[in-house]
């Protein structure tokens, strides 16, 4: 039998319901292997004691002999990673900060309280930037993560690489085999973009599809959680349990759900495939290019119909982004004051309190972007900056729009590289945020995205392909991805992790 | 667009934010990159064009003026620093 710390959500379910194995058997695997990778620093907390005990329900609940009993559903028994940016019913939420030094919710954010309501067994809190600030997930107050993967070559083999981020914790989880999926969150690539560094499939659905209730708000016009798994159906069957209409968000969309596993058909004869000619950026990493024309061949071997699409605003994405999201996230981080709760330092007057506790209790990216923010925000250059940026985005959704009258998907790289060593990047942020030059634009538009392991670089490390969908659109999506996946064979053409 | 070392001091203390004096020569250079990038925008014109607060294209739902949630005071100074009487006690707040 395969090592139960092997399996995907599909084979766990099945295994489950013959008997195979327990959901507390699941659990002890999955705990045992989450303490014997501790060096990667995937979590901030271990919470064995809560996944033994769901694991437990989850038996009972499935009941002796053959059959599924009165399981829940798919997720019933399935160790899960939780970003340590979604509240968890007492248990500490961090956010990657030092500004919530012992914060223990007293309440469950609707995400992680679907997957529990569906018997999903919670491993631990994942770690992840500070605020979900970062793509390379070295700005936590909890340390870096390590991407389980190592280059075999090159500059950086041998070297401890990034995961990816913000949800760098998550992508190392499941890529390392400690967690069988991982909840993550994506406000401008924050999970695709550490699922193609890590080799995973990552999935930020459309804005809107999964309440935002109770998840440490970045940019609340942009994030979204989404799954982080081993493959595309797994990705299914978890959004299928974390999306859904949420009265507590506003913002959450009244929208039926779909099933997202049965549009796995696996055909994707006469598909409209769309690739964006503004994609093709000077100076591009040759491999990136081969990767995207390898994607293009799949899909056209499979029956789609390529089609070359232009969205012409795509380069002003990256940096409209860069000024509606610090300004949505001043804003947000507004209530952190040390008053009512987290880190309090002292001072002389309250103003003193106020900064000491926020100079203190933030770390130097999130400073940086609570700066930006507030900048762009003031008077005399609101409507220079924030205004302007606010216009350009209405251009980006244009672009898309204009191009999904002719295509059903678009397909672009998820990332322009291959993960890069920790330390690299750190005193540039433009380098930094160009990482999500490729995932960014369709955040802005509010459109699902979904990254899908395709390859591998020069020096063994792999890299991803992105699909981007229409707006509720998941189920041609996921079609597609799964079209994708099986034509890339990636897990058999890498030989599985090193 | 670059910005001085005044001005970052001016917008830290917009966002209560205590930035050391060796700090605000190295952010004021970091900020004046990312505005100096974010310049690029002015190529575009975009006048007349609506501005996108939200992508999610619904109007703001209205709920029932019922109470959902309640009675859990327990629950709700848990992360409170300090209690009293079942309230907040926190340093004065109100200057």
């Amino acid at each position: 039998m395969t090592e139960l710390t092997q399996l995907t959500i599909a084979k766990a379910r099945d295994g489950l319901e013959n008997k195979d194995f327990s959901a507390s058997e699941l659990a002890e695997a999955h705990i045992k292997a989450m303490e014997d990778a501790r060096g990667l620093n995937a979590f901030i907390t271990e919470t064995p004691e809560i996944a033994l005990e769901r694991a437990r329900e989850a038996d009972t609940r499935r009941g002796k002999g053959k059959g599924k009993g009165e399981a829940l559903g798919a997720m019933d028994g399935i160790p899960i990673a939780i970003k340590d940016l979604f509240a968890t019913e007492g248990v500490l939420t961090t956010a990657g900060s030092h500004i919530l030094d012992g914060f223990v919710p007293p309440y469950e954010s609707t995400v992680s309280a679907n997957l529990r309501s569906d018997g999903a067994v919670m491993l631990g809190k994942a770690n992840l930037d500070e605020f979900a600030m970062g793509s390379a997930n070295v700005t936590s107050y909890y340390g870096a993560v390590k991407n389980p993967w190592k280059a075999s070559t090159g500059k950086n083999a041998g070297k401890d690489l990034v995961p990816g981020g913000s949800s760098g914790g998550s992508a190392a989880a499941v890529a390392s085999n400690i967690a069988m999926a991982a909840i993550g969150t994506d406000t401008g690539g924050s999970i695709r973009q550490p699922a193609s560094f890590t080799g995973i499939v990552g999935l930020k659905p459309t804005y809107g599809r999964c309440s935002r209730w109770g998840t440490v708000a970045f940019a609340s016009s942009l994030d979204q959680a989404g799954p982080m798994t081993k493959t595309v159906a797994d990705a299914a069957i978890m959004l299928q349990s974390m999306a859904g209409y949420d009265a507590k968000d506003s913002t959450s969309a009244d929208i039926a759900l779909p099933d997202f596993e049965k549009a796995l058909s696996g055909d994707i004869r006469g598909l409209k495939v769309g690739v964006p000619k503004e994609y093709r950026l000077d100076g591009i990493d040759e491999e990136i290019t081969r990767l995207w024309d390898n994607g293009i061949s799949w899909l056209k071997s499979a029956g789609a119909e390529i089609i070359e699409v232009s969205l012409p605003t795509t380069k002003y994405a990256l940096p409209t982004y860069y000024i509606v999201a610090p300004a949505e996230a001043s804003a947000n981080l507004a209530r952190y004051d040390g008053v009512r709760f987290g880190l309090r330092v002292p001072g002389e007057s309250l103003d003193d309190l106020y900064r000491n506790t926020r100079g203190e209790g933030f770390g130097d990216e999130v400073k940086r972007r609570i700066l930006m923010g507030t900048y762009v925000l003031s008077a005399g250059y609101y409507d220079a900056y924030y205004m302007k940026a606010q216009r350009v985005r209405t251009l980006i959704s244009n672009d898309f729009k204009k191009a999904f009258a002719d295509v059903d998907v678009l397909l672009t790289p998820t990332a322009p590289s291959a993960a890069f060593a920790i330390g690299e990047k750190q005193d540039d942020p433009i380098a930094m945020y160009l990482n999500d030059v490729f995932t960014v634009p369709a955040s802005l538009a509010g459109l699902p995205g979904i990254s899908i392991p395709a390859g591998l670089s020069v020096d063994g490390l792999p890299l991803g392909l992105q699909l981007i969908g229409r707006a509720f659109d998941e189920e041609t999506l996921l079609r597609a991805a799964g079209v994708l996946e099986t034509a890339a064979d990636f897990t058999s053409n890498s030989g599985g992790l090193k | 667009m670059s910005i001085d070392k005044e001005t970052v001091q001016k917008i830290a203390y917009l966002a209560r934010i205590r930035v050391s004096d060796a700090q605000l020569e190295p952010l004021a250079g970091e900020i004046s990159g990312i505005l100096e990038w974010i310049e690029q925008l002015s190529e575009l014109d975009t006048d007349g064009v609506e501005p996108m607060a939200s992508v999610a294209e619904m109007t703001l739902p209205m709920r029932k003026d019922a109470v959902t949630d309640g009675n859990c005071q327990a629950a709700v100074l848990k992360n409170a620093p300090d209690s009293e009487d079942g309230f907040f006690a926190v340093p004065k707040v109100v200057e």
